[in-house]
């Protein structure tokens, strides 16, 4: 239907096979809509299946998509249509209770780390309990022990030391606050890491940082990391898989070393003959 | 220079220059009207009222009269006593009035922030906020004399309405303005509504509430002397008893005494948002 010689290798996931396999961290996305205003979509029919581990690198242009489409699988954005599985539920239909608990098992980090800023850096990486912890307690700082002990061990895991933990989150660097958000996200303990623009502002070395440290906890701890980018470089460095969107659409899915001149023209500079 | 469009026709050398300065200052008439109408309503009021300047020198008069026996302050150690009972209960009424007033802003306050309730939600408290708001604490310490009689109680109650009608009002706009980036932060990790309130939101919002309520402690203690002319009991009604009974030296006694405790209220307040921050 659309651009199949941009689809080199990775069967496109809307022929998976209908039932969804209960993979620990595989996501399914089936024929997934979205528009935040009537008759004019962000998101176009995008099917997908990111399984098992590694590093998945969604790229294209601003504005096309890649927010709101990792955004829908947490649903911090609602979908206007489609199906989202990930572990044997369809995320698009979750509310209340269910969708918490859904989201407890996706971590994600945000371009501008979103950090709360007066809090201290342990009390953020807590935060990242808050799906386990009942309120009261989390306003009471009575985190249980173990919650702390893994709080000090990721924050070591991410190469800041102990003697960050009380130090306030707004007194760090780029590169020191996106280490925290990432250990935030790892706290949850989850079977999915979204990471929306990582290192969009950072600078190129912290970038190349930030990079091998998602990289590093997804082999390490076998999570799959989905990071929205785009840089393709960094894309290439570490993702064992690249998406590439333009338009709302997925134009190409396949490892990294298949990526051409001629998907990027499309994915970057296309947009001038699909609209 | 003379090819720059119609600033290039406003020169020296084309205009005199009252045009010039009439160009640089145009004449704005609907401003000139309202200082103009403003004035004229302001002499047809005094003008109804009586208000005329032989009433005010006498007046001046009789404030020295008044002012004259005053002097000197009356420091007799029964007046001593009846003061300090008085300020006692005013200090107590503030501090009271302060606690529960804040206490109801939290949720008050919360339940107003549009960025975190739904629209019907946020009107409803919006709407209580605005009744509470719209009396000052001495009506409103005249309506609760008359439902739970002369005193302290009285007070109380007044002054906790209008704590929550000013603190909850500026709880719900500081809310309004935290970054909801770093709230869905803490939403995104799968945490109840509670908890983003607890780790999301009052984080932000915690070091201006804790402004907002010392300040509101402040005021307090001030408005607490008040509500005692209405009979919502405090120093106000010993103020009130020693003007009727013409005791005009320990009414300046009392005014001292009123003086030095905002003051005091004052360095404290200050003392306390520097704790909590």
């Amino acid at each position: 239907m659309m651009n199949s010689p941009a689809r080199p290798v990775v069967a496109d996931a809307g022929g998976v096979a209908s039932r969804p396999e209960p993979l620990l961290g595989a996501l399914l996305i089936r024929n997934l809509f979205k528009e935040y205003r009537a008759g004019q979509p962000v998101l176009r029919d995008i099917s997908l299946a990111v399984e098992g581990r590694g590093l998945t690198a969604i790229i294209g242009p601003s504005g096309t998509g890649k927010s709101t489409l990792i955004r829908c699988v947490n649903r911090l954005v609602d979908p206007t249509a489609g199906e989202i599985w990930f572990g044997g539920q369809d995320l698009a239909r979750l509310r209340g209770r269910a969708l918490r608990a859904a989201r407890r098992r996706i971590g994600m980090v945000f371009q501008e780390y979103n950090l709360v800023e007066r809090l201290s850096v342990i009390e953020n990486l807590l935060c990242g309990r808050l799906g386990y912890v009942p309120a009261w307690r989390a306003f009471l700082r009575r985190f249980p022990d173990a919650d702390i002990a893994k709080a000090f061990e990721l924050l070591d895991a991410v190469g800041l030391g102990a003697e960050f933990a009380t130090r306030r989150a707004d007194q760090l660097s780029g590169g020191q606050r996106q280490r925290v958000g990432i250990a935030r996200a790892v706290m949850q303990g989850p079977d999915l890491v979204l990471a929306d623009e990582p290192t969009s502002s950072l600078d190129p070395k912290t970038s190349v940082e930030i990079m091998e440290l998602l990289a590093e906890l997804s082999a390490a701890r076998g999570i799959p990391v989905i990071v929205n980018i785009h840089n393709v470089d960094l894309a290439r460095r570490f993702a064992q898989r690249v998406i590439g969107m333009t338009q709302g659409e997925v134009v190409f899915d396949g490892p990294p070393e298949a990526l051409e001149d001629r998907h990027l023209t499309l994915i970057y500079g296309g947009q001038g003959w699909l609209s | 220079m003379s090819g720059r469009g119609p600033v290039g026709t406003l020169t020296a050398g084309t205009l005199t220059g009252g045009a010039l300065r009439a160009a640089a200052f145009p004449a704005r008439w609907p401003v000139r009207l309202a200082w103009i109408g403003l004035l004229l309503y302001a002499l047809y009021a005094a003008s109804i009222l009586g208000v005329t300047w032989e009433r005010f020198v006498q007046g001046l008069d009789n404030g020295a009269r008044f002012l004259d026996r005053m002097f000197p302050p009356n420091l007799a150690p029964d007046k001593l006593e009846l003061l300090w009972t008085g300020m006692v209960e005013s200090i107590q009424i503030a501090v009271l009035a302060t606690v529960f007033g804040i206490l109801g802003s939290l949720p008050l306050g919360l339940m107003a922030a549009r960025n975190l309730t739904p629209p019907w939600l946020s009107w409803t408290a919006r709407g209580l906020i605005a009744v509470l708001r719209s009396f000052h604490s001495v009506i409103v310490a005249i309506l609760f004399v008359k439902a739970v009689g002369f005193g302290a109680l009285a007070g109380i109650l007044a002054l906790v309405v209008s704590t929550m009608g000013f603190v909850s009002k500026l709880f719900a706009d500081a809310i309004e303005e935290i970054s909801m980036k770093q709230a869905e932060a803490v939403r995104a990790t799968g945490a109840t509504f509670m908890s983003v309130i607890a780790m999301g939101v009052l984080p932000q919002v915690m070091a201006r509430f804790v402004g907002f309520s010392t300040y509101q402690l402040d005021s307090n203690l001030r408005n607490s002397t008040m509500v005692g002319l209405v009979g919502g009991g405090g120093i106000g009604a010993t103020l009130f008893t020693a003007y009727q009974r013409f005791d005009y030296d320990f009414v300046l006694t009392i005014l001292l005494a009123i003086i030095l405790l905002i003051m005091v209220a004052e360095v404290g307040a200050r003392r306390l948002r520097r704790i909590f921050q």
